[in-house]
């Protein structure tokens, strides 16, 4: 599978990379290319297939979301704060000292269903969560870095899925084929990644996660297999949206950026007039 | 005493409903009564600790209360992150039920044997840590469970632990119990180094030495009012736990009492096994004895700091 994707970004893609850049730059750090290999998979999760409701974060017939790869967080902030779970103008408090929005999420922010950060965790935590409300209307999602799935922790909390039958629960699969070091095919090796899930016991779906529509028709089919845990493998380009941070190991984590860098970065993603 | 535990979830899942047990690939047999009255509230997983704990959080989430068991060494180190990060941070009530604390598990070597499982536990926040000395002592403690807010580990003894608690004295999380009172030493005791702490007590009042054994089933959050409060005035203090002697009881006995000033005339000492890894087999008490924790060692050592 190829590490590029054929989609163009509209201008409501462009928009959530232009607000996850100015919380970046308001916090002075972040973590770019993992966030933007993530907005259209997080977007349509919002806008076509969550059920939630913002002001009541709690609310036990929402379907429940957990991102593992807790370092994407600059998107999901975006999308929670567009959707209303806190207001838009507290992503300027992005890692600041006394802010609830930190490097990695935590459940103090309203719509964060569970704190990540150490890769390798969000998938048993889903596991428990969807056998604890198996027969309810609501689903759970986890969203997993493809690097994430270098921990044995997944491996297992995958068994555990399949075991328990969950077809309450899919596996999203944020594939850039990039983690912090090098590409996945030469620090780990995750291929034949597909299979692996499928062996696993997953029924596997595997989409262009930059690709709206193609996005949208993925996760409204699910569950894939019934009796069985739902796997869609999204392949992403880190970095995705402008044309020096796609697939550039130095955009993974960037923090003390320049001015004439965030001017480029605002002059890639247009200025939204 | 484990029987005694895991007949007590049973117990607790007919009162509540939020009860469930999780076991991570225990023995055949492991509450057959539970699975026949409560299939749908038992679980058994695979040797997979790690993801086991982070199941267990999720459920917890949801409202249930977990009780998860497996071998203690597996229970604290293989999932150490799970622990903190899953469980701790989000402050959810699992109980974390721990088999074979200390050297029970003396003949299988160093991977079994739990030894440091208080020291990193007593180091992550919202994480309680209770180690009763004898299964009527753990009758007492189960029912409280229930309506514990946060996690708590449980480490267990070996079962069939000699009855040395008793019933007058209750049982509050968080509360040490007095067992005995004398003036010139305390003894600090935690699980079943209750036993032994009490045999040399009666010796040494024989010899005139006056002792008070002060019981701290609940290591945290350590009773720091009982401890000063029993350490004052005394010529001798001991902490004796079944493990290292870093970071553990004693550790945090010697935290409190310095900082709040109070000192024994005489001597302070830990016991428990120092800063190394028992590379003995043998019997749960030949290790124990070997590190000291036995009525004649603990008596000999309080005699000699009495009298020092």
């Amino acid at each position: 599978m190829t590490n590029r994707s054929t989609a163009t970004l509209d201008e409501r893609s462009l928009a959530l990379r232009r607000s996850i850049v100015n919380t970046l730059v308001a916090g002075g750090r972040g973590h770019l290319g993992a966030a933007f290999s993530l907005v259209e998979i997080l977007r349509v999760l919002y806008d076509d297939w969550l059920n939630y409701r913002a002001d009541d974060p709690g609310w036990p017939d929402r379907d429940r979301l957990i991102l593992s790869k807790g370092h994407g967080c600059l998107a999901l902030y975006v999308l929670l704060a567009e959707k209303g779970f806190f207001p838009v103008d507290e992503l300027k408090t992005f890692c600041a000292f006394n802010s609830r929005l930190g490097g990695h999420p935590e459940t103090i922010i309203p719509g964060v269903e569970a704190s990540t950060g150490s890769l390798g965790h969000g998938l048993a935590i889903g596991v428990g969560m969807a056998i604890a409300i198996r027969g309810a209307s609501s689903r759970i999602a986890v969203i997993l870095g493809d690097g994430e799935c270098d921990e044995g922790s997944v491996w297992e909390a995958a068994m555990l899925a399949a075991k328990h039958r969950l077809d309450n629960l899919v596996a999203i699969i944020d594939y850039n084929k990039h983690q912090s070091y090098g590409a996945t095919g030469s620090v780990m090796e995750l291929e034949p990644f597909t299979d692996k899930w499928r062996s696993f016991g997953f029924a596997v779906e595997e989409v262009d996660g930059h690709d709206v529509a193609g996005v949208k028709e993925a996760i409204e089919s699910l569950p894939y297999g019934k009796g069985k845990p739902s796997a869609l493998i999204c392949h992403t380009v880190k970095g995705r949206g402008i044309p020096f941070t796609e697939n550039n190991l130095s955009w993974h984590h960037k923090s003390g950026m320049k001015e004439e860098e965030v001017e480029s970065l605002m002059r890639a993603l247009g200025d939204g007039s | 005493m484990r029987k005694t535990c895991l007949e007590q979830v049973h117990e607790l899942a007919r009162t509540d409903e939020r009860v469930i047990f999780i076991g991570s690939d225990l023995g055949v047999g492991t509450l057959d009564a539970m699975v026949e009255e409560f299939p749908d509230r038992f679980y058994m997983e695979g040797i997979a600790e790690a993801a086991v704990i982070g199941m267990a959080s999720g459920m917890a989430m949801e409202g249930l209360i977990p009780y998860v068991n497996t071998i203690a060494t597996f229970l604290t180190r293989r999932c150490f992150e799970q622990a903190v990060v899953d469980t701790a941070l989000h402050n959810l009530p699992l109980r974390l039920i721990g088999n074979g604390g200390g050297y029970v598990y003396a003949p299988l070597g160093p991977t079994h044997q739990a030894v440091e499982d208080m020291a990193i536990f007593r180091a992550i926040p919202n994480m309680a840590i209770v180690a009763v000395a004898d299964a009527d002592e753990m009758r007492r403690l189960m029912p409280l469970t229930l309506d514990w807010p946060g996690p708590l580990y449980i480490r267990l003894g070996k079962g069939y632990d000699p009855i040395v608690s008793e019933e007058k004295n209750g049982f509050t999380i968080g509360k040490a119990v007095t067992m005995r009172e004398g003036d010139d030493a305390l003894l600090v005791t935690t699980g079943v180094s209750l036993k032994p702490a009490l045999e040399s007590a009666s010796l040494l009042e024989q010899k005139g030495i006056g002792v008070t054994v002060l019981h701290c089933h609940t290591v945290k959050p350590l009773d720091t009012d009982s401890v000063i409060k029993h350490a004052r005035g005394k010529k001798v203090i001991l902490t004796i736990e079944e493990g290292t002697i870093v970071g553990g009881l004693g550790g945090s006995v010697a935290e409190t009492l310095m900082e709040a000033g109070v000192t024994p005339s005489k001597l302070f000492r830990r016991v428990g096994m120092d800063d190394r890894f028992a590379h003995n087999y043998g019997s749960q008490a030949q290790i124990m004895s070997s590190i000291g924790i036995d009525a004649e060692s603990l008596t000999a050592l309080v005699e000699k700091g009495v009298n020092g």
